[in-house]
């Protein structure tokens, strides 16, 4: 390439912090949600809360926090150069996150099967809390899935600059703020689990 | 990239994953016995610590310099005053 091309590594990676700052105020509504119509209806939120399957909860939590130490040994072997490994490793985040949509899919059609969805007959003929916590659930783990969704996609898309050189160990602030979105994602499930799946 | 840059090593990153797993064992255990309303406080405790972990190491916050860790500081306080003060109005209302 003939013409310097500007990087701004440190501005680059401020940029995504900020970015994620707005999407923790995004959940942190939807938490807050969660709180308030649970002091309003904690019968309706505890029934609710037993007809989510734990043991799926608690399988998705191992393979989300795979999924992490995935994406952040990917980030050590970029700097080391180990570019190969590097990939590897990315497409084991993106396996773990496919894992964790195909728990999602038995899980929400496991429900979805037994009338409970947003608007369904059987919520409506119910108490209004239990409608509400199915709503915040459905919105809640929606939001949260598409963006396990976004993430697969945009680390499969980093991979294949791992893979042509484009990202190396002089130049990875791509895969780093990938991964952080990454982990972010990582960082929302470790608050939802315990609070749809546990503590009710 | 600078080359001051942090490289987190394999080992420490697998030693965090394992406090992780260790963690989310204990809080299945602690939510599976009757404690009422400690259950909550306990589960979100323990919530909190994961949160840390995967914020300081995986998304190396203990590397960056004061500019992100005070933003970082920011966004959490700004989280803390809407939730708190929405339960100051839930809660005597």
């Amino acid at each position: 390439m003939s013409h310097a091309v500007h990087k701004d590594y440190a501005g680059a990676k401020l940029g995504m912090w900020l970015f994620l700052f707005t999407e923790l105020l995004l959940f942190g509504g939807l938490f807050l949600l969660y709180a308030v119509y649970l002091k309003r209806y904690p019968q309706e939120f505890a029934a609710g809360g037993k007809q989510l399957n734990w043991v799926m909860g608690t399988a998705n939590t191992v393979i989300l926090l795979t999924s992490s130490l995935c994406a952040a040994m990917a980030v050590s072997a970029v700097q080391r150069d180990e570019r190969r490994r590097a990939v590897w490793l990315i497409l084991g985040t993106i396996l773990c996150a496919a894992g964790f949509m195909v728990i999602k899919y038995f899980e929400w059609s496991a429900k979805i099967g037994h009338g409970i969805y947003p608007g369904s007959e059987q919520l409506k003929a119910g108490a209004p809390g239990g409608s509400v916590f199915f709503s915040l659930y459905y919105m809640t783990t929606g939001i949260h899935g598409l963006h396990v969704l976004i993430g697969g996609a945009l680390l499969g898309w980093v991979a294949t600059r791992v893979k042509s050189g484009a990202v190396n160990a002089g130049d990875y602030v791509l895969l780093e703020n990938g991964a952080l979105y990454w982990h972010l994602v990582d960082l929302i499930w470790i608050f939802i689990f315990p609070l749809y799946y546990l503590v009710l | 990239m600078s080359e001051q840059d942090h490289i987190v090593s394999y080992g420490k990153l697998t030693l965090i994953w394992l406090a992780l797993l260790a963690l989310t064992a204990l809080t299945v255990g602690i939510t599976r016995l009757e404690l009422g309303g400690w259950k909550v406080l306990g589960a979100l405790t323990i919530a909190c610590a994961k949160a840390g972990l995967v914020i300081a190491v995986f998304m190396h916050m203990k590397y960056e310099g004061r500019l992100l860790r005070w933003l970082l500081f920011l966004a959490l306080a700004t989280l803390a005053i809407f939730i708190g003060f929405t339960f100051f109005d839930v809660l005597y209302r």
